[in-house]
């Protein structure tokens, strides 16, 4: 099943850089977003994935089932998600604030800070 | 005793900052004080080393895990080149508050010349090489800031620039060879290097240790190649030239020849190399000397040609050559301090440096005019000056060796004789005088101590060199191994050196009667090969500096991202087929049909997103990719992973369509090719990605640290659900990051939000 999850990601990853090289600027906050969705699943994917097999330590006994899921990628991909969103809600209030200045969504005008007479 | 030398010269760097008023007596003598101190303590520590015959060593622990200590040590070189730093130093000092008579920036060069101080006493007295090597960097940039101390002239800019590349690049050649030879001999102390026995001549790194050493000497003693920047860099107030240009800075590479040449020399590589390097730099400095007519780049050639001189001696690398090069560096260092302070004076007094206008001064100066004539003359050697004894035992050292050196040594002293008379003599007692910018008068006793002291003191030692025989002889032994105490004395009855001085003098005054200063208005050539030829270097790299930022800084995003996915697909790519072997294809054939139809719906979502024509359409596909991927982490045991994605993709979403609504439409901004590239670039990206993903799930890289967080996950951080436990317990600092940077962003996006909707409205 990882092999289709491995071809989902590299779509995403072509797509997001695809976007990134794209002169407007709403597409560059596609492409963000797109590689921030492709590089929390490459994470994810590289301790191996298990379906229904969640990191649950039983109440009881205190020992967790053997043939669980890898718990470390799982922590790495959550901060990621979090810090992911920070960086993209920063990155479009700035591409806002670019915008609001210079008038343009063409990334390539976005190389000086002063308005165009 | 040893750190207080020092720290009474860093202490002299802040004192001049910290008056106010510099102009009376008190403000002057608070100025002088620490380096005189400094000078003092030298000497009561020199009596100790030179009474008790063991030189003293100094040592406090800096970083003890890398092996770095502090270590200063005293031996009779360490000795007479500290008392030649603060002696002169001491003058130098007294000489340029006269000098700039109380202008503005009085107390920035005083300050300047104590770091300077500091940095050279420094070189002098450290045992660490390392620490020496600091201390060699520091004078290469006091230097830079003195050299350029008209800030405001173009020329001395340029000079000082120039003195500190050349200087500072020999600089870093000198750390690696510093570093080769602590590979080689295994120990960082010149205490242990001078005295231990040390095989290196046999050893691989032997030659590339040397040439480094050698690069770092060359380029601090101006030898050829790298003699151009000496004399640009008169262009530094006289002061500064007197101090550094003539009696101490440059000998900086000498001394490192002297400490390296009892573990380094002894080779035909070494001898070759010093004597060629100073026997070139000989010959151009004097056929450059004779071609100037100011006084100061006279001087500065006769530097270059004595800096030649002492290579050449060291690269001899006989017990005789040495015990002469310290003789000769000593002899010169007096009478070529004196020599710049009273060009100083001439040209503070007149108001030109230019000897084909200069002459008569002698009944206007009658200070300066003494001392400028005994240094003159102990540098044309003359018997009972300091500098016969030095040109005695220069020929005395060469003497039965090869008729070229004797040749090379003899022409280049008689060259000097000419110049010492153009620059001591000729502007005081010729007959005509040229048409003078000022009407000369005596310089103030501040100007007129310091050089009469020192060219007195070159007389004295002269008639009676045993007053400072003991200290070269403590200074011989203490460098060359198993040299016998010395003692100088001046005459050596009718011998072989005593005849080749005489032919000196012969030659010396025939070339001054052959020789005449250049008439009055003929040009004078100032720019050399050399410099010319740095100057192309130095335009070439700023050329290759300026195309290489404009190619690759662009100021489009395009252009570095395409720079950053090339590079990384292509290391990926790299490290892959090294690695080698296909990617298992494991599973394919448990299809499941949820995931499947998801993974579907994903990739049309995706198309959509990259290339719907309606914004709308774009913001509704990412959130189905969003969600997706949220439902792809709760099949695959992930649960708290799929709740987050699911908040997160939901706040993206709405975030993202308040946003569009403000944005215009799409417009057509690449052209096809453009877009053709860009997919095929990011077609291989994707690619590449997946592979690397592929090959790396079935690799394990040692013992997992995830099971031994799943077994402690409850008995120790109190918690079943594992993932939890360690974001909050086991890596709870990387929580507290992460919060910390999401408070930061949120931070900047209210003050940015702000102002996008005032602006807005």
């Amino acid at each position: 099943m990882s092999l289709l999850i491995t071809i989902m990601a590299g779509i995403l990853f072509a797509a997001g850089v695809y976007c990134l090289l794209r002169r407007n600027m709403t597409k560059l906050i596609i492409g963000i977003i797109l590689l921030s969705q492709a590089a929390n699943l490459l994470v994810f994917t590289m301790g191996g994935i298990r379906a229904h097999q969640p990191v649950f330590a039983d109440s009881e006994t205190g020992t967790v089932a053997a043939g669980h899921a890898d718990p470390v990628p799982q922590a790495l991909v959550l901060t990621a998600i979090v810090i992911g969103f920070g960086l993209m809600v920063f990155t479009i209030t700035l591409l806002m604030r670019a915008h609001a200045v210079l008038k343009s969504d063409d990334v390539n005008e976005f190389n000086h800070t002063d308005a165009l007479p | 005793m040893l750190p207080f030398i020092l720290i009474f010269l860093l202490i002299g760097s802040i004192v001049p900052v910290l008056l106010k008023d510099k102009s009376n007596f008190m403000g002057r003598g608070l100025v002088i004080l620490p380096a005189l101190a400094s000078f003092v303590c030298l000497c009561i520590a020199g009596g100790e080393v030179l009474s008790s015959g063991q030189s003293l060593i100094w040592t406090r622990e800096w970083v003890p895990s890398f092996g770095l200590t502090i270590g200063l040590h005293l031996n009779g070189l360490a000795l007479l080149m500290g008392l030649l730093i603060t002696g002169i130093g001491t003058l130098i000092v007294t000489y340029a508050l006269g000098y700039m008579g109380g202008k503005s920036g009085t107390m920035r060069l005083c300050s300047l010349l104590y770091l300077f101080m500091f940095a050279m006493t420094g070189i002098v007295l450290s045992n660490h090489l390392i620490i020496l090597f600091i201390f060699w960097e520091l004078t290469s940039v006091s230097s830079y800031l003195l050299i350029g101390f008209d800030h405001e002239k173009a020329s001395a800019r340029r000079s000082a620039l120039q003195a500190l590349v050349v200087t500072g690049l020999g600089g870093l050649a000198l750390l690696a060879g510093l570093i080769l030879l602590n590979q080689m001999t295994g120990t960082w102390m010149l205490s242990d290097l001078l005295t231990g026995d040390y095989q290196v001549a046999g050893h691989p790194l032997y030659t590339g240790c040397l040439i480094l050493v050698l690069l770092g000497a060359f380029t601090k003693s101006a030898q050829f190649p790298f003699h151009f920047w000496l004399p640009n860099a008169m262009a530094a107030p006289t002061p500064v030239s007197a101090y550094l240009h003539s009696a101490t800075m440059v000998k900086a590479g000498v001394f490192l020849l002297l400490v390296m040449q009892p573990v380094l020399g002894g080779t035909s590589e070494w001898s070759h190399s010093l004597m060629i390097a100073g026997g070139v730099t000989i010959s151009i400095a004097l056929v450059y000397g004779l071609r100037q007519a100011d006084l100061k780049k006279i001087l500065a050639a006769t530097t270059l040609a004595v800096l030649g001189i002492l290579t050449f001696l060291i690269g001899i690398d006989t017990k005789y050559s040495i015990l002469a090069a310290l003789v000769f560096l000593l002899g010169h260092a007096l009478y070529k301090a004196t020599l710049f302070m009273t060009a100083g004076a001439v040209d503070h007094s007149t108001g030109t440096r230019d000897i084909r206008l200069l002459g008569q001064l002698k009944k206007t100066m009658p200070l300066t005019t003494p001392a400028a004539l005994l240094a003159a003359f102990s540098m044309m050697g003359l018997p009972l000056f300091f500098g016969f004894l030095g040109k005695e035992y220069v020929y005395k050292s060469v003497v039965g060796g090869s008729w070229l050196t004797i040749a090379v040594l003899l022409i280049g002293n008689a060259t000097m004789m000419v110049l010492a008379a153009r620059a001591g003599v000729i502007p005081y007692f010729r007959k005509s005088i040229g048409d003078l910018p000022k009407k000369p008068h005596e310089m103030g006793l501040l100007m007129t101590a310091g050089p009469l002291l020192l060219a007195t003191l070159g007389l004295v030692i002269g008639c009676f060199p045993g007053l400072v025989g003991p200290l070269i002889s403590f200074a011989y032994t203490g460098i060359v191994a198993g040299a016998e105490p010395y003692t100088l004395s001046l005459w050596h009855g009718v011998n072989l050196p005593l005849i080749l001085s005489l032919v000196t003098f012969a030659l010396g005054f025939t070339l001054m009667k052959v020789l005449r200063p250049a008439a009055a208005g003929k040009k004078v050539n100032e720019s050399t090969f050399a410099d010319t030829v740095y100057e192309h270097v130095f335009k070439f790299v700023l050329m290759v500096a300026r195309w290489s930022t404009q190619s690759l800084q662009t100021g489009r995003l395009r252009s570095y991202v395409i720079i950053i996915l090339v590079s990384s697909c292509g290391l990926i790519l790299w490290k892959l087929v090294r690695f080698g072997g296909w990617p298992t294809f494991e599973g394919i054939g448990q299809l499941n049909p949820f995931i499947t139809i998801l993974l579907v719906a994903m990739t049309i979502a995706t198309l959509f997103a990259v290339l719907s024509k309606s914004r709308l359409t774009a913001v509704v596909s990412l959130g189905v990719v969003g969600y997706g991927v949220s439902m792809i982490y709760a099949k695959y045991s992930a649960p708290d992973l799929a709740i987050t994605q699911v908040l997160v993709e939901t706040l993206t979403v709405v975030l993202f369509a308040w946003v569009v609504r403000r944005l215009p439409r799409y417009r057509k901004l690449s052209t096809g090719f453009e877009r053709f590239m860009d997919t095929g670039l990011a077609l291989i990206m994707g690619g590449v990605m997946t592979v690397l993903m592929l090959k790396s799930q079935g690799l394990l890289f040692g013992p997992k640290i995830s099971d031994k967080l799943t077994q402690m996950s409850y008995p120790e951080g109190h918690g079943a659900n594992v993932v939890n436990v360690i974001l909050v317990d086991f890596r709870a600092l990387d929580t507290f990051g992460e919060v910390c940077v999401l408070a930061i962003a949120a931070l900047g996006v209210w003050a940015l939000v702000d102002k996008v909707t005032t602006k807005g409205k």
